[in-house]
C-alpha cells in the first residue's frame, strides 16, 4: 500500500512495506548502522534492532524508533539526522566505544571497521563516557579464527549467518547483561563466512603471513606457491580493479616479487582430483555402493559432515582436496624430478578460504611422516602482504606464467571456484571416458523452494543416466542430505560447498565495499566461467602434464600410489567435553 | 467430586450442594456448634511454620476430643505477613496474629472448647484497642478485596471450595450465554487495564488477538513475577489458582485459543504445586481440557517454568523464554498478538489481571468500572514494605492516596523515624517524596509524578535511607538483569551505575550529574524494551526530589541519611560513654580500644574507635546500651 | 549415589518421552537435568544438545542466561540471602556480609569442603519477615547480623 511519508521535511510516496531505513536509502539518506544486515544472495535480513544507532525522530513519539525495523505509515514525519537523533546517537556510540578497546593503530580490522567509520562519521573526538570494559582485550585463536570478545560490538551478525546460512549453530550469545558475549565456538567448520560480516576486529581469519616472510627469506627453504581458481578473479579487488577481472598473470608476477621460487597453478591438482574422483565414482557406479558420491574438495563441508553427519561418512569422496594433492605432489613427484629434498620445501597455497587452513593440519592428510601443505593463505592476507612487499599497483605488473611441471590445467579446473564446477568437471570427464564425447554445459534447475540448490539429469550413452544434486550454503546442504539420509531423494552424485555459491564466495575473499555481494559474487562467477570457455582444452583427463604425471609417477587413477598420496578417511570428530572448557 | 460436569445447571447445582462450605464461614456467628479454623498458607506465614500451626492444632483437637467440632485447613495468603503466621477463626471470624505452634494448644482449649478469646493473639489498632475481627483492623478497612476475593477464604487444594466462591459460574456464563465478541465487550467496558506494568487495556488487547486470523492462538498467563519487592502474583496463584485458570479459559473463548500457557518462575514451587493440582481438579471435573462443559469448546493449560531473568516479565522475552530460548525481547511492533508464541497470534496478561475477570464477567462491566477512578478501574494490589509498621499484601481501589496507603492501612512508620520518600514500580518506577503524598494512586497520576504503578511493589523509606543507595540498589538490580540485547542498556545502565558508586563512595563530582541525566536520556528514549527505557527511573526521579543528597554526596562527601559507609565514620562520643565495653566485645575487627579518659559513668574509663581498623559495620551502634547512644556516625 | 549412567538415562527418558526430543523443551529439560545432577557441566550440556540435534552453544547460551541453572556444583546447604527491595532497605546486604565474613567466601561461591554455598535471590515473598534469609528450604526471618553466625552453627 502507497502511504505519503516526510523524510527530513521531504515527502515521499512510497510503499509501507518498506522500513524507514529502506526509503532513506532510496532517498539518498544514509542513516548509519550496525547490526542490520540484508544479504539478499542468501535470502537473510537480519535486524535485531539491537544497536541502536539507526534510531531516528518520528514526529509524535516519546521515544526514538530504529529506522531499520520499523516500516513506514502514512502521515509519518521522519527525522533521520535532527539534533535530538545526532546527540543520542553519538551517545550510543559513544557508549560502543566505552566498552571498546583503543588499540585501532594495531587492530588487524583498521580501516576496514564499521565502528571506527562510524566514530569518524559522528565527530566523536574525545571519550565523555568511560568505565571498565567487559571483557578482557586477548586474541583467542581458535581453529582459522582469531577472536577478541572485547571487540564485539554484539551485532549478531555472526550468529544469524552462522545459524540461518550455515546451519552450523557454533556460536551463541551467552551470558547476559554487561558480560553478554560470543561463546566460544563449537563444532566449528572454519567456513569463515562469520569474519566475512563482522563489522569490527571481533572476529578475525589468523594471519600467518609474517612467518611466511621469514621463510621467504630464509635461504635454506624452497618457498614454492599455488593459487587456487576463485582467487584470481577476486584478488584485483583489493587492488580497485573489479570483480570479476582476471588477474592470473599479475598475481604470478606478484607471487615471484615476493619470493617463491616456483609459482604453480591449484588447477592442476583440481585436474588431478577430477581424475581420481571420477575414477572412483564410475566404480561406485558400477558397485552401487556408497552413492551418492559427495564431492570433497571443500574443507568446510567436510568438517560438516564429520561433526553433523557422522553416520555418513562413508558417501564423501576419499580423494584428498585440490590443495592437498598438490602438496602431496610438490613434495614427491616434484621434489624428485627438482632435486629437493621435501623437508626443505615450503608448500603455500593461495586460497579463497580460511578453512583450508585446518585441513592442511589433518593427520589423515599425512603421507611419508609430512603434511603437505605448510600455508594456507587467503586471498585477503596476500593482499596485504603483496602491499607489504611494494605492489600496490596490481593492474600494471607484467603478466607472468605458471612455472612447469605443476602449472598446467585446463577449464574444467578453473570452473572449480563456482558452485557446480567440480561436478561439472567430473560429468566432462566421466562422459569422455564413457561415451567418448564431451557433452554440452550441464543444464541444471532449482530445487523448488531451496536457494543455491540444483539437480540435473545427465545421460552418459544410453545406459547410464545420472542423477546429479550441486548444493552451496551447509543450512541447504542439510536439508539435502537429511532427504539423502530418509531415503526422499536419490542422487548419484552431489557436489557440496559450504559456502553459499562456492569458492567464490569463500570465507578468504576480499570484503567489496564498492558493490552490492550479490554483483561481486555474479562478476566472479562469469570471469571463471570467461577463463573456461578460452581455455583450449577443457577435459580434465586431456591436460598434458596430467597425462606425464600418471606415466612417470601415479600408474594409473586409484593405483596404490594414488591411493597413499591423493585419498584420505574421515572419523567422527563431534566435540567432547571430557575436559571441561568453556568461558 | 469426579463426575464431569457437562451443562451450566449442573455447575450451578453443584454450587447449590457445596457453597455452605463457604457460607458457614462468610456469615458471622458466635458461639457456634462448630468451628473453622484457617490457617494462612503463603510463603511468608509458611516460613513462619504455619504447617506446624496446623498439624499442631489437628493434634490438640484430638487430644481434646473436639475432633468433631473443629475444621482445620490452610488456605491461601491473608496478605497481613507483617503480622504472620495469621489464624482467623470462622464463624465467629476472630482473626489472631503471630501465632506460634505453643499457642496452638490455647486456641483449641479455649477458643474450640470455650468460646473464649485469647486477647493476646488479637490485633492492636494504631489506637491501642484490640480488635476482634478482621473487617475491624485498620490494615483491612480500606481494602477492597476483589482479585485477593478468595485469598484465605478458601483451601486452594479443594476445587470444591473454589466452586463454592462461585468459581468457573464466569466461564460458564460466557460460554452459554455470550458470544465471544460479547465477552470482549464487557472487559473493554470494565475499563480493566494490564495489572503487570504499563496498564494497557485488556479488552483492546483481546480485540487485536481476535482480530488476528489464524487457526491457532494462544493465552498465555505471565506470572514470572520479577519486581524484587512484589509478590501479589505469587499470593494469587497459591491462594486461588483456580480464578486464574478459568480466566485464561474465558480469554480462549473470546480470541479463540485452544492452548494456554503458565509462565511460572521455577522459584515459586508452593504456587507450581498447587496450579498443578488445580488443573488436574479441573481438568477432572471437565471444566478444563477438551469438550468443557460440554459445549465443544477446549481449552489447556500447560505449565512452563521460568529460570530466573526479570526479562522475561517482558511478553516477547516471555515468549522466546517458552520457545526454550534466551528470553531477549524483540521489537514490538509485531505485537504477539499478531505474531507470539511459535508465530501464532498469543494474548499475555499477567496473573493479577486474569484474577480480576470472573468477577468482571459475574459483576457487569458496570460494577467493576464504578470501582476506582474513570481511566483506572477497579483496584490494585500492593505489596507494601519497607519502613513500614503494617507490611503486607493490600488491595485497594484506584485512586486511593498514597497518604491512605501508607498511614491508614499501613499504620505508618515504625520507631518514631520520619517518613522519607515512598517508591512505586520496583526497578522501572521512581520515589514520592512527602510533598507527593496524596497523589491518587492510578496508572496516570503516577507516570505523571515520574513513578509508575508497575507490579505493585511500594516500599516506604524512612530518615535512615539514602536515595543515592536506594537509586543506585535499583540500577544494580537492572543491570544484573539487563538482557545484553541493545546497547543502551547493557553498557548505558553499566555506566550510569559506575557514576552512581563513584557518588556514595565520595569520589563524585559535580559533572557526573550531567553525565547521568544525559545517559538516562538515552537510554529512555533508546533502548529497545520497556524494562531498558525505564530503568533510569529511579535514578531521575530521585535526582529531581532529591538532588540535595546527591549534591551532599559530592560536595560535602556526606551521606546526610547516614546510609553510605564510604562517607561514615563512627566515633565514641566520651561524654556518653558508660565504659560498658560491650561494643569493643562486639567489635569484628577490634577496632575499640579503651582510653584513659572516663566518661558518663566516673568509675570506667571510656572507649574509641581506631578509624583505621574500623569497618563501620555497625555492630557497636546496636550494641550501645547508652541512651542517647554513644556511638554516633 | 547413583551412577551417571542412571542419571543419563533418567534424563534421556525425560527428554524423549515427556519433551519429544523437541529444541522447544529446552528449558524443561536444563531444570530436569540440574534437579539430576545437582549442576550443569558442558558434559551434560553436550549431551542434550546431541539428544535435541542442536550445537552446544545454543544450550550454553541458554543456561548461561538464566540465572536459576548452574554450572558449578553446589554445596550441601545453599545459604540465600532474599535482596529483595524490602529486605535490602532492613539491611539485608549488611546480613549477605556477615555470612560472607563467618564463612569466608564471597556470593556465588562455595566453600572447600562443599558444605556451603551462599547465593542472593530476589524477593521470596516473605516481606513481612524481612531481612529474610534461606538454608535449602529453611526460612529465618527477622534476623539481625548479629543472629547470622548462631544460624550457621545449627549445620
Amino acid at each position: 500500500m502507497l502511504v505519503n511519508v516526510k523524510i527530513n521535511n521531504m515527502e515521499f510516496q512510497e510503499d509501507s512495506s518498506l522500513t524507514i531505513l529502506q526509503v532513506a536509502k532510496k532517498h539518498g539518506i544514509r542513516i548509519p548502522n550496525l547490526c542490520y544486515m540484508m544479504k539478499e544472495e542468501v535470502d537473510l535480513e537480519h535486524k535485531p534492532a539491537s544497536c541502536r544507532v539507526c534510531v531516528v525522530e518520528v514526529k509524535g513519539r516519546r521515544n526514538l524508533v530504529p529506522a531499520c525495523s520499523t516500516n513506514v505509515a502514512n502521515g509519518m514525519e521522519i527525522y533521520t539526522h535532527s539534533e535530538r537523533v545526532r546527540r543520542e546517537r553519538r551517545t550510543i556510540v559513544e557508549l560502543l566505544l566505552s566498552d571498546h578497546p583503543h588499540d585501532c593503530l594495531t587492530c588487524g580490522k583498521c580501516g576496514n571497521c564499521e565502528l571506527q567509520d562510524l566514530s569518524v562519521e559522528l565527530g566523536i573526538k574525545k571519550l565523555y563516557i568511560t568505565g571498565p570494559m567487559s571483557q578482557e582485550n586477548v586474541d583467542v585463536d581458535e581453529g582459522s579464527l582469531r577472536r577478541n570478545a572485547s571487540k564485539c560490538i554484539l551485532c549478531g551478525k555472526c550468529i544469524a549467518i552462522c545459524d540461518h546460512v550455515q546451519s552450523v549453530g557454533a556460536i551463541s550469545a551467552t551470558n547476559r547483561g554487561f558480560g553478554t558475549k560470543i561463546s566460544l565456538p563449537h563444532d566449528c567448520v572454519n567456513c569463515g563466512q562469520c569474519v566475512q560480516v563482522c563489522p569490527t576486529g571481533a572476529l578475525q581469519q589468523i594471519d600467518d603471513t609474517r612467518t611466511l616472510e621469514k621463510i621467504l627469506a630464509d635461504p635454506t627453504k624452497y618457498a614454492i606457491v599455488n593459487t587456487a581458481p576463485a582467487v584470481r578473479v577476486s584478488l584485483g579487488e583489493e587492488f580497485g580493479m573489479a570483480p570479476g577481472t582476471n588477474v592470473t598473470g599479475k598475481m604470478i608476477t606478484a607471487l615471484r616479487m615476493m619470493g617463491f621460487k616456483k609459482v604453480f597453478d591449484t588447477n592442476f591438482a583440481a585436474d588431478l582430483t577430477i581424475m581420481e574422483e571420477t575414477t572412483e565414482f564410475v566404480s561406485r557406479l558400477k558397485s552401487g555402493k556408497n552413492l551418492p558420491l559427495i564431492t570433497s574438495c571443500c574443507p568446510g563441508w567436510i568438517s560438516f559432515v564429520e561433526t553433523q553427519f557422522p553416520e555418513l561418512l562413508n558417501l564423501p569422496s576419499t580423494c584428498k582436496s585440490p590443495q592437498e594433492m598438490f602438496g602431496a605432489i610438490a613434495k614427491t613427484y616434484f621434489a624428485q624430478k627438482a632435486g629437493i629434498d621435501p623437508k626443505d620445501m615450503v608448500v603455500a597455497s593461495l586460497m579463497p578460504c580460511i578453512a583450508k587452513k585446518q585441513e592442511l593440519k589433518r593427520e589423515e592428510g599425512m603421507f611419508d611422516g609430512m603434511h603437505g601443505t605448510d600455508f594456507a593463505m587467503s586471498a585477503k592476507c596476500v593482499a596485504k602482504l603483496m602491499r607489504r612487499c611494494g605492489i600496490d599497483d596490481l593492474a600494471n605488473l607484467p603478466d607472468g606464467q605458471f612455472d612447469d611441471p605443476l602449472g598446467a590445467s585446463t577449464g574444467a579446473a578453473d570452473i572449480f571456484g563456482n558452485s557446480g564446477g567440480v561436478m561439472e568437471a567430473v560429468v566432462r570427464t566421466a562422459s569422455l571416458w564413457m561415451t567418448g564425447q564431451v557433452p554440452k554445459a550441464v543444464e541444471y534447475h532449482g530445487v523448488f523452494g531451496a536457494h543455491n540448490t540444483r539437480e540435473a539429469y545427465v545421460s552418459l550413452g544410453d545406459d547410464v543416466k545420472l542423477h546429479l544434486c550441486v548444493v552451496s550454503g551447509l543450512a541447504n546442504a542439510r536439508k539435502v542430505l537429511e532427504d539423502v539420509k530418509a531415503g526422499r531423494v536419490h542422487y548419484d552424485a552431489i557436489e557440496i560447498m559450504a559456502c553459499p555459491e562456492g569458492c567464490i564466495n569463500g570465507g578468504g575473499q576480499p570484503i567489496n565495499k564498492l558493490y552490492e555481494q550479490k554483483d561481486v559474487i555474479a562478476m566472479r562467477k562469469e570471469g571463471l566461467r570467461n577463463i573456461d570457455r578460452n581455455k583450449a582444452i577443457r577435459v580434465s583427463c586431456e591436460n598434458p602434464q596430467i597425462k606425464t604425471l600418471y606415466a612417470d609417477f601415479l600408474g594409473e587413477p586409484n593405483s596404490e600410489v594414488a591411493h597413499k598420496l591423493l585419498h584420505t578417511h574421515y572419523s567422527n570428530k563431534q566435540q567432547t567435553f571430557e575436559e571441561e572448557t568453556n568461558d | 467430586m469426579c463426575t464431569k460436569i457437562t451443562s451450566k445447571e449442573q455447575l450451578l447445582t453443584m454450587y447449590d450442594n457445596v457453597k455452605e462450605l463457604i457460607e458457614k464461614r462468610t456469615t458471622l456467628q458466635e458461639k457456634p456448634e462448630k468451628y473453622h479454623i484457617s490457617v494462612c498458607g503463603g510463603t511468608g506465614c509458611m516460613s513462619s511454620k504455619s504447617e506446624e500451626i496446623v498439624k499442631s492444632l489437628k493434634h490438640w483437637a484430638k487430644e481434646y476430643g473436639v475432633e468433631d467440632k473443629v475444621e482445620v485447613a490452610i488456605t491461601g495468603c491473608f496478605g497481613f505477613c507483617e503480622r504472620g503466621p495469621i489464624v482467623k477463626i470462622f464463624p465467629d471470624h476472630t482473626f489472631y496474629t503471630k501465632v506460634t505452634v505453643e499457642e496452638t494448644e490455647r486456641i483449641i482449649r479455649r477458643h474450640v472448647c470455650s468460646h473464649d478469646v485469647i486477647n493476646h493473639l488479637l490485633y492492636k489498632n494504631n489506637n491501642g484497642e484490640r480488635v476482634f475481627t478482621q473487617e475491624n483492623i485498620d490494615f483491612y478497612k480500606k481494602q477492597n478485596r476483589i482479585a485477593l476475593r478468595n485469598c484465605g477464604l478458601i483451601n486452594p487444594e479443594e476445587i470444591a471450595e473454589s466452586i463454592a466462591a462461585k468459581g468457573y459460574q464466569a466461564l460458564a456464563t460466557a460460554l452459554f450465554d455470550m458470544t465471544p465478541d460479547q465477552v470482549i465487550e464487557v472487559v473493554t467496558a470494565s475499563g480493566l487495564r494490564g495489572r503487570g506494568g504499563a496498564g494497557f487495556p485488556t479488552g483492546l488487547k483481546w480485540k487485536f488477538a481476535k482480530n488476528a486470523k489464524s487457526k491457532k492462538k494462544y493465552v498465555i498467563c505471565n506470572a514470572d513475577e520479577g519486581d524484587p519487592g512484589a509478590f501479589m502474583d505469587r499470593s494469587i496463584l497459591e491462594g486461588d489458582p483456580h480464578s486464574v485458570l478459568e480466566s485464561m479459559a474465558i480469554c480462549g473463548y473470546a480470541i479463540g485459543a485452544d492452548e494456554g500457557y503458565i509462565y511460572i518462575r521455577a522459584e515459586y514451587p508452593l504456587a507450581i504445586k498447587r496450579l498443578r493440582i488445580a488443573i488436574k481438579q479441573a481438568t477432572e471435573m471437565g471444566l478444563l481440557g477438551d469438550n468443557i462443559m460440554g459445549t465443544g469448546f477446549s481449552f489447556n493449560i500447560k505449565i512452563k517454568y521460568g529460570a530466573g531473568a526479570f526479562v522475561c516479565g517482558e511478553e516477547t522475552a516471555l515468549i522466546h523464554s517458552i520457545e526454550g530460548k534466551r528470553g531477549e525481547p524483540t521489537l514490538k511492533p509485531p505485537f504477539p498478538a499478531e505474531k507470539g508464541l511459535y508465530g501464532k497470534p498469543t494474548n499475555v496478561n499477567n496473573v493479577e489481571t486474569w484474577a480480576n475477570i470472573p468477577y468482571i464477567l459475574l459483576n457487569g462491566a458496570s460494577n467493576f468500572a464504578s470501582i476506582g477512578t474513570e481511566k483506572s478501574t477497579g483496584t490494585k494490589v500492593f505489596a507494601l514494605a519497607g519502613k513500614i509498621n503494617n507490611g503486607g499484601l493490600v488491595e485497594v481501589p484506584m485512586g486511593i492516596t498514597l497518604r491512605e496507603i501508607i498511614y491508614d492501612i499501613g499504620g505508618g512508620i515504625p520507631n518514631g523515624k520520619k517518613f522519607k520518600a515512598v517508591q512505586t514500580g520496583g526497578p522501572s518506577g521512581g520515589c514520592l517524596s512527602e510533598k507527593d503524598l496524596d497523589t491518587p494512586v492510578d496508572y496516570d497520576s503516577l507516570v505523571a509524578k515520574g513513578s509508575m504503578m508497575g507490579s505493585g511493589g511500594m516500599i516506604v523509606l524512612d530518615e535512615d535511607d539514602c536515595m543515592v543507595n536506594i537509586a543506585k540498589f535499583y540500577l544494580e538490580f537492572t543491570v544484573e538483569e539487563s538482557c545484553g540485547k541493545c546497547t543502551p542498556c547493557r553498557i548505558g545502565n553499566m555506566r550510569m551505575l559506575e557514576i552512581l558508586n563513584r557518588i556514595t563512595e565520595g569520589k563524585g563530582e559535580m559533572h557526573d550529574l550531567f553525565e547521568l541525566e544525559n545517559l538516562a536520556t538515552t537510554i529512555q528514549s533508546s533502548a529497545l524494551c520497556a524494562l531498558g527505557q525505564s530503568a533510569p527511573n529511579p535514578v531521575l526521579s530521585t535526582l529531581k526530589e532529591f538532588r540535595d543528597e546527591y549534591v551532599a554526596h559530592i560536595v560535602d562527601k556526606k551521606c546526610p541519611a547516614g546510609s553510605c559507609r564510604s562517607l561514615l565514620n563512627y566515633e565514641i562520643v566520651t561524654d556518653l560513654c558508660l565504659g560498658c565495653g560491650l561494643c569493643a566485645r562486639n567489635c569484628p575487627t577490634n577496632a575499640i580500644y579503651r582510653t584513659d579518659k572516663t566518661g558518663a559513668n566516673a568509675r570506667l574509663n571510656a572507649y574509641a574507635i581506631n578509624p583505621d581498623k574500623c569497618v563501620k559495620c555497625g555492630a557497636c551502634v546496636s550494641k550501645c546500651p547508652a541512651k542517647p547512644k554513644a556511638i554516633k556516625k | 549415589m547413583r551412577t551417571n549412567e542412571e542419571m543419563f538415562n533418567e534424563l534421556d527418558r525425560f527428554i524423549e518421552q515427556e519433551c519429544n526430543c523437541d529444541e522447544q523443551e529446552l528449558i524443561a529439560i536444563l531444570h530436569r537435568a540440574q534437579e539430576i545432577f545437582g549442576y550443569l557441566p558442558m558434559v551434560v550440556q553436550a549431551h542434550v544438545a546431541r539428544k535435541l540435534g542442536i550445537n552446544v552453544s545454543k544450550v550454553y547460551g541458554v543456561v548461561s542466561f538464566y540465572s536459576f541453572f548452574s554450572m558449578e556444583p553446589k554445596g550441601e546447604y545453599v545459604i540465600s540471602i532474599c535482596m529483595g527491595t524490602a529486605c535490602f532497605v532492613r539491611g539485608s546486604d549488611k546480613i549477605l556480609e556477615r555470612v560472607e565474613q563467618i564463612l569466608g567466601i564471597k556470593n556465588g561461591q562455595t566453600t572447600a569442603d562443599g558444605k556451603f554455598t551462599i547465593t542472593t535471590l530476589r524477593c521470596v515473598g516473605a516481606c513481612g519477615l524481612a531481612p529474610v534469609l534461606q538454608i535449602n528450604d529453611k526460612t529465618y526471618g527477622n534476623i539481625t547480623p548479629e543472629d547470622v553466625e548462631s544460624i550457621i552453627a545449627q549445620y
